[in-house]
């Protein structure tokens, strides 16, 4: 097929119509027996115009088409040990370091040092487990958000919220980001330490590698005084410790009583 | 761009002729499941890298006591390497459609596999989510019924920030939608439509690229038009998408080819096109057009044609709209550049895949229906001669070449004073000699067009261009060999009607 050689910097040239020649139809041109008239035709999706499309588009999902280049480099990279302080795992490449520090240590509740997959989920987290204003409003008014993105419904109750999930939004009843607090008030770094050893415990027996609240003996809880407010600095990263006397590392929860 | 990935039994010693053998029986089962509608097709994500790795790449059967085996292991290993090292293992083994099978009636197998997809071990995270991702590849709807229990995670873990954990999921995710209409029962309440559109705010590529894949399985879904494409048009996934198209040096082909069939799906679906009119959609198509043609003319890349499809189906499609019918409203496509492209492009797949040639046509009608500009265009741009060539394509390019010559035409005088006499009529008596009744009826609209508002067209023997084909004989000598060739051809009953007829009207002047 030869193209007219002006037709590529026409391409390239600014964007413009041409000025239409005068239109001049006679409706006798349509008369019996022609009958031609100019229409845009449209197509629905199953229209077998469309199969020969719909068979490439296939192929190429199925890799029979697809392109092959070179797949980028993987670099493995030399052992380097996790930063995050009481974190001791060791890697060799860099896309297994990403998703550790990214399931571990990225968006963890300095509270209690329960690790979250997403922000939004530790921050409700947050507002539910530790934050007094929190309690005292749920007394009032429904204060428990549903945890499905784009929904906006709240609950009085946690377990009005997972009702709600299990009817509305098909979610297993047993969903790991939806445990209940097992204390009444805000939720104390004692009271989780004694949490997250029963879940330790009780995971184990379960269907092992318990939920992500879980903190294991890496990402250790760090104690802070009870009643410190916190506002912004829910985030703070693992390795800064606050209050004097506070110390890092997992206590057993005989000794956490004995302190309170 | 385009990750190589191998096909999951990898041949071994194959001769190129058994690959093409064995891609032609692919492309007639396509076929023949598209006109089943079962049309179903996935998409594995396998580390080839990863696999070299390891060895030897070959797919495992095990039985119920080795994959309980290897999950007691994954669980309840003391030491990391050999947790992980299980789930290599049944990984490897899910990629037999057996042990996949023997996998999903074991008791409590999905069960520990969810635990360890949700578990704080972020390695035997990954690896159960390569599990998953296995039996999502199945062509079983029970195997994907049975990975049920995993789709709230995968959603939730869409927010997350690790992106090959993301890509992973979204991967499984678009597998386990295509299989079964129970699994999209399942996730539409479980808000995966918001948890795409917030995942597409992702700056990574792969990432996009897997979501536009798993988007356009779900709006294949034949219950998509009423369940899934309005709440899609009302969250902001048009918007995003759009914008992924706009053509510029950020415009990534792997992920454009994925959001141009989502898009696809969605218009011709005809739920709500207006919206993606008002949102720009005519303007961002074109624009992407004239940057694929100019793609098209630097480089070889035989890669283009699967962005191309998409992109010519939307603009067709979204030109049949009412919103566009208003004369010079700002809804309007009126730069030629377009036609400009379309004829790069046409040219292209004339070498390269000429079964796209009757969607470029299509394009070109549907501009030049209603638009005298995009008519003039084809004249002053002297585009008439290049589309005479595809005439012997096939059938349907004729008619489709014949359709747009008559949306010339039937503007009137001054269009046909440029069409007529000129090359047209040695191509036109060659059409009329087809046997395809299409082509012929075609062929003699545009002729009675033609003849119609230019009656002063003699076929003197003065006159030069019919010379070479009918000079000696007078008018009615040259109309009987007209009717000769359509005698010779069989036609139906109509047609021979319309051609006495037409004979009779114009033998007359």
């Amino acid at each position: 097929m030869q193209l007219p050689p002006a037709l590529r910097s026409r391409l390239l040239g600014a964007p413009g119509a041409a000025k239409p020649l005068p239109v001049e139809r006679d409706p006798a041109a349509g008369a019996p027996p022609f009958h031609f008239a100019a229409r845009r035709v449209r197509f629905p999706r199953d229209h077998e115009f469309f199969e020969d499309g719909d068979v490439q588009r296939h192929l190429y999902l199925q890799d029979v088409l697809t392109q092959v280049s070179e797949s980028p480099e993987r670099p493995r990279v030399p052992e380097f040990t996790c930063q995050a302080a009481g974190c001791c795992q060791v890697f060799d490449s860099l896309e297994n370091y990403e998703h550790h520090y990214h399931t571990l240590h990225r968006n963890v509740c300095s509270f209690c040092g329960r690790a979250f997959p997403s922000v939004h989920l530790l921050d409700v987290h947050i507002l539910e487990w530790h934050d007094s204003l929190f309690q005292i409003l749920s007394e009032r008014q429904d204060m428990y958000q549903c945890l499905v993105e784009g929904c906006a419904e709240r609950f009085r109750s946690g377990g009005d919220r997972k009702e709600h999930l299990v009817r509305r939004h098909l979610y297993p009843a047993d969903f790991r980001f939806d445990r209940p607090k097992r204390s009444g008030g805000p939720a104390t770094p004692g009271a989780a330490v004694q949490d997250s050893a029963e879940a330790l415990g009780e995971g184990e027996e379960q269907s092992g590698g318990d939920a992500m609240e879980v903190c294991p003996e890496r990402a250790a809880p760090r104690p802070e005084p009870v009643g410190q407010r916190r506002t912004s600095s829910h985030r703070i990263p693992s390795t800064i410790c606050f209050g004097q006397g506070a110390s890092r590392g997992f206590k057993s929860t005989k000794k956490r009583k004995e302190h309170q | 761009m385009w990750r190589g990935r191998q096909g999951r039994l990898r041949p071994v010693g194959c001769v190129v002729e058994e690959l093409r053998c064995q891609r032609r029986e692919r492309e007639a089962a396509l076929r023949k499941a598209r006109r089943e509608q079962q049309l179903v097709s996935k998409r594995l994500l396998r580390d080839d890298v990863l696999e070299e790795a390891e060895g030897e790449c070959v797919a495992m059967i095990l039985g119920e006591a080795e994959i309980q085996q290897f999950l007691q292991l994954a669980q309840r290993g003391t030491d990391e390497k050999q947790r992980e090292s299980a789930l290599v293992s049944l990984r490897r083994g899910l990629q037999h459609p057996q042990t996949q099978q023997t996998f999903i009636w074991l008791e409590g197998s999905m069960r520990t596999l969810v635990g360890l997809l949700t578990s704080n071990r972020a390695l035997l995270q990954l690896e159960a989510a390569r599990c998953l991702h296995e039996l999502s590849h199945s062509e079983q709807s029970a195997v994907a019924e049975a990975c049920l229990p995993a789709t709230s995670y995968l959603l939730t873990y869409l927010s997350g920030h690790s992106s090959d954990f993301i890509e992973l999921c979204l991967y499984t995710l678009g597998n386990l939608i295509v299989e079964s209409e129970a699994v999209r029962r399942r996730l539409l309440p479980q808000g995966i439509v918001p948890a795409l559109a917030a995942c597409i705010q992702s700056p990574h590529l792969t990432v996009l690229e897997a979501l536009g894949y798993a988007l356009s399985q779900l709006l294949q879904a034949k219950e998509a038009p009423e369940m899934i494409i309005p709440s899609v048009l009302g969250s902001t996934l048009p918007q995003h998408i759009l914008q992924l198209l706009q053509p510029g040096p950020k415009l990534n082909p792997g992920v454009a080819v994925e959001f141009a069939w989502c898009l696809h799906y969605i218009i011709c679906s005809q739920v709500n096109n207006a919206l993606l009119i008002s949102h720009g959609g005519l303007s961002t198509l074109g624009l992407l057009l004239l940057d694929v043609a100019g793609a098209v003319q630097r480089t070889e890349d035989a890669g283009l044609e699967l962005l191309v499809c998409p992109v010519l189906r939307c603009l067709s499609n979204l030109l049949t709209e009412a919103a566009v019918e208003v004369m010079g409203g700002p809804n309007q496509l009126e730069d030629e550049r377009v036609v400009a492209a379309l004829y790069i492009l046409l040219q292209f797949f004339v070498q390269k895949q000429p079964s796209l040639l009757p969607e470029c046509l299509w394009l070109l009608n549907n501009l030049t229906a209603n638009s005298p500009s995009f008519c003039t265009s084809l004249l002053s741009m002297d585009l008439i001669k290049p589309l005479l060539q595809l005439l012997p394509v096939s059938n349907v390019v004729s008619v489709l070449v014949l359709t747009v010559l008559c949306n010339v035409a039937e503007k009137g005088r001054a269009y046909c004073q440029h069409l007529w006499p000129g090359p047209l009529l040695p191509c036109l008596i060659g059409t009329l000699a087809s046997s395809d009744t299409e082509v012929v009826g075609q062929s003699l609209e545009l002729l009675h067009l033609l003849f119609f508002y230019r009656p002063e067209v003699s076929f003197g023997p003065g006159t030069p261009v019919l010379r070479p084909v009918v000079s000696p004989w007078p008018l009615s000598l040259s109309i009987l060999s007209i009717a000769t060739f359509l005698g010779l051809a069989s036609l139906c009953g109509l047609q021979f009607r319309t051609c006495s007829l037409w004979l009779g009207r114009h033998s007359s002047k």
